[in-house]
């Protein structure tokens, strides 16, 4: 027992948990105070005076009650963000090329995972499952997602990359789109052929869409209760799991360091003995293994899911890798919590501080927003190196 | 021995009258296909192809010219009129054919990846939607709720001056939008276009509220179109009544106008296309899309030259956009989503990035697969289903295939086929641009 104990790297287990842990108490007091302060100054205008003829409730306090609940959300939405942004972050920075096809084995996990429950729904032994046996079952599909997602992932690079690999950098990304797409129509195509049907509902099992309560806050005339549904728990440290072995994978082990090597000089990786080609399938397997998982658990937190379902999710994810600094996969936790509190906070607020004018349907413009800026500003997002130009 | 024989056929070909002959012959072979059987997809693709075979035979220019404008300015709309669809498809082709172009320029000329360039054509289409309808008097209601009968801002020949305001507003949304985001790097550059095309379409759908200027989702309706002389239609059927064979209405001389203007259009887009690659511009765009740093180097302004690129670009967009609007009467964000720009993407990946004709041609082909390949195949699986046949060895009822699987609604799959094949296979494309042609061939006679 001990020389197992001792091999294992207990810092680089620690060092995410901590990171991920101050990433979200940082984003949730530096959001906070942002949109308190904008809640105080927008208090005596117009949007107050609104609000308060509407709720009967001050700004302030409005914006305040509403805060943990926006905060819970954000961080939800944030992990799942976080694990696919560790997709893209992976390649890129073993490639330096934007798997755009990403979303869509995201996608394809997530109709895995939901296919397969709703079969064993089918059969009726989800509703007789015990709580035990349903998080057997979610686990399950979550396998499953996996891998397909990851042996999804690994065949587009063989099929679709490989070839392409030392061609300008447009043609793979071309190929890429090329794949996304395609992989769109045939996801629409087999369920089209096989169930008729392209929205999927995850079936509901379980103790998942019960909701913990901690108690109300008053709201004026009426309340508002604040708790957090036991999906959105097991979203978060399902998350929170993989982005720690991931983290442990790539930094403490010897295929890590192999995975290291490559990314930095390919050739020279290659005369220390590396097979690269297995190496990049390697990634691109992590990658799709991650990006399934989270497609599963993107269903289970969302419920119903279509063809493009990974179109946003995937767009943002990159978005959230490029903003904490693409190639780096601390930035990927960071931008990917970032992002999500953000978008969350945006949905929640920008209706009532605009009056109205512009509510959370401009969400995902804000996400596009925040991606101009960064690589306006910070092309290097915030946690990167400067890497300078590559042709 | 087979291939001298191919080889020399092939040299038949090239000289003397044969040429002309074979060139005639397809012509004259697809508008006689055509003009016996009206409904024929394939008759019709003969026409179509008619047009490759002009450009591909070395013919006198002055033939190719004068057997071009024939079968644009004659054939065409006299087979058109007599089945509208085909004028149809020809208006879309050459839609798309300009919108290629224009992207042509970004992407094969400068060597940017625009993912977002349906922007730019909702630009467009959207100026003249609002300036061409009741819109501006609409603004105070909310979508759906506008009392009747409200006046046009504009009468419908503003349409003309409008086709120039689109050029110039096009090209300063190329300029704004380019301006921040040019300095990126080529794959981040494609994925910002990409957020802008989402986001006008975001905007267009939700710039009902406070003031509403697109009508939301549902789009504005009807937007004018230039008004038609009762002459112009008298004249025509004077002229080809006899050999259409019924009188021809209003509504379809509208779409021969418009099939006529988005001829002139591509004509013009053509004539600046060719002029701007052979001047100083294009050769700094060519340097650019090779070797940025190297382009640099030689003293070439970076970010105004690919600000030049994407204005033109847009402007072309832009041109289309009002002619959309107007064709149609009707117009939403429906039309301007991120597929649209990967399937205009898809026709210039196809025909030959930088390659003016690869590109029309590119246009051509992926619009006719997705208006008549796609659909035909569309209907025969109809047909198949309401028949009782059953597929033999696994004993399958044709009645039992879903309906969900429409072929004509999977242009994706098609887009993304063209792009992953040709990126992996042919990545110039199925007609290779001069200069890269010129710089692969050892034999400096290769090109004239």
């Amino acid at each position: 027992m001990r020389p197992l104990l001792a091999a294992i790297n207990f810092r680089e287990l620690l060092r995410p948990l901590g990171q991920l842990l101050l990433f979200s108490i940082g984003s949730t007091l530096v959001l906070s105070a942002i949109v308190l302060v904008l809640s105080l100054c927008l208090e005596q205008t117009a949007v107050g005076q609104h609000l308060h003829s509407r709720l009967s409730v001050s700004l302030y306090t409005y914006t305040l009650v509403n805060l943990p609940q926006v905060v819970i959300d954000g961080l939800t939405i944030g992990f799942v963000y976080a694990a696919i942004a560790l997709g893209y972050t992976m390649v890129y920075g073993v490639l330096e090329f934007i798997n755009f096809a990403h979303s869509e084995i995201f996608a394809v996990g997530a109709f895995v995972g939901v296919e397969i429950l709703i079969a064993l729904d089918k059969t009726g032994i989800l509703r007789s499952a015990s709580l035990g046996m349903a998080y057997a079952y979610l686990i399950l599909a979550i396998v499953m997602g996996m891998a397909a997602a990851g042996a999804l992932a690994v065949a587009v690079e063989r099929i679709a990359y490989r070839p392409l690999r030392g061609a300008p950098r447009l043609v793979p990304l071309i190929s890429a789109i090329g794949v996304s797409f395609l992989l769109q129509d045939v996801i629409r195509l087999t369920e089209g052929l096989t169930t008729g049907q392209f929205n999927r509902i995850m079936p509901t099992f379980g103790n998942f869409d019960r909701r913990l309560n901690m108690g109300r806050i008053a709201l004026g005339d009426t309340s508002i209760a604040l708790g957090i549904s036991v999906k959105s728990i097991i979203v978060i440290s399902a998350a929170v799991l993989m982005l720690v072995g991931l983290n442990y994978l790539v930094n403490a082990t010897r295929i890590g360091k192999a995975i290291r090597a490559v990314a930095q000089d390919r050739p020279t990786a290659s005369l220390m003995g590396i097979n690269v080609n297995r190496i990049i399938s390697l990634t691109f397997l992590v990658g799709g293994l991650l990006g399934g998982a989270a497609g599963v658990l993107y269903a289970l937190k969302f419920t119903r899911i279509d063809p493009f379902v990974g179109f946003f999710p995937g767009l943002k994810a990159f978005t959230a890798a490029v903003l904490g600094g693409i190639g780096n996969l601390t930035g990927a936790l960071l931008g990917g919590i970032v992002l999500g509190m953000l978008e969350t906070f945006a949905g929640a607020y920008l209706g009532v501080f605009t009056m109205g004018a512009a509510g959370s349907e401009y969400k995902d413009i804000f996400a596009f927003s925040i991606l101009i800026l960064v690589l306006i500003f910070r092309p290097q997002g915030l946690m990167g190196n400067n890497v300078g130009q590559k042709a | 021995m087979s291939e001298s024989i191919a080889k020399r056929f092939q040299d038949k070909l090239d000289h003397g009258v044969w040429p002309y002959l074979s060139v005639l012959v397809h012509i004259g072979l697809g508008t006689a296909l055509v003009y016996i059987y009206p409904r024929s997809n394939l008759a019709f693709l003969v026409l179509i192809s008619s047009l490759f075979s002009l450009y591909a035979f070395k013919t006198d220019r002055r033939f190719q010219l004068v057997a071009g404008a024939l079968l644009a300015l004659l054939i065409i709309p006299v087979i058109g009129v007599r089945n509208i669809f085909y004028l149809e498809v020809i208006f879309q082709i050459s839609v798309f054919a300009a919108l290629a172009l224009g992207l042509n320029i970004v992407v094969g000329f400068a060597g940017l990846l625009d993912l977002g360039y349906v922007a730019f054509y909702a630009v467009g289409a959207y100026l003249w939607a609002f300036f061409g309808s009741q819109q501006y008097y609409v603004l105070p209601f909310a979508p759906g709720s506008q009392p009747s009968g409200l006046p046009f801002l504009l009468p419908g020949d503003a349409f003309y001056l409008f086709l120039f305001i689109a050029i110039i507003v096009a090209a300063l949304t190329g300029i704004l939008l380019g301006l921040p985001v040019l300095r990126l790097r080529g794959d981040y550059l494609a994925i910002v276009t990409l957020g802008f095309g989402e986001v006008i379409r975001v905007l267009a759908n939700n710039l009902d509220k406070p003031l509403n200027i697109t009508n939301g989702p549902q789009g504005i309706t009807p937007i004018q179109r230039p008004t038609m002389p009762e002459w112009a239609v008298d004249s025509f059927n004077g002229l080809f009544g006899p050999l259409i064979g019924h009188p021809v209405s209003p509504a379809d001389m509208y779409n021969l106008l418009f099939y006529l203007l988005a001829l002139l259009v591509i004509m013009v887009i053509i004539r600046v296309t060719r002029r701007l690659d052979d001047s100083k511009i294009g050769r700094a765009w060519t340097a650019i899309r090779e070797d940025e740093t190297a382009a640099i180097a030689m003293g070439i302004p970076l970010v105004r030259m690919k600000l030049a690129a994407f204005a033109v670009g847009a402007s072309f967009a832009g041109v289309m956009g009002v002619l959309l609007a107007a064709s149609r009467t009707f117009i939403s964000p429906e039309s301007f989503s991120f597929m649209q720009s990967i399937g205009v993407l898809s026709m210039v990946i196809l025909g030959g990035t930088g390659s003016i004709p690869g590109v029309i041609l590119g246009a051509a082909v992926v619009t006719i697969l997705n208006l008549q390949v796609l659909q035909g195949f569309s209907l025969y699986l109809s047909e198949l289903r309401q028949s009782e046949a059953i597929i033999p060895l696994i004993n399958f009822a044709w009645k039992d295939l879903s309906t969900q699987l429409d072929p004509a609604k999977y242009q994706r799959l098609l887009f993304g086929l063209i792009l992953i094949l040709m990126m992996i296979f042919r990545p110039k494309g199925l007609i290779p641009a001069q200069r890269r042609r010129r710089r692969l061939v050892a034999d400096p006679t290769a090109n004239k």
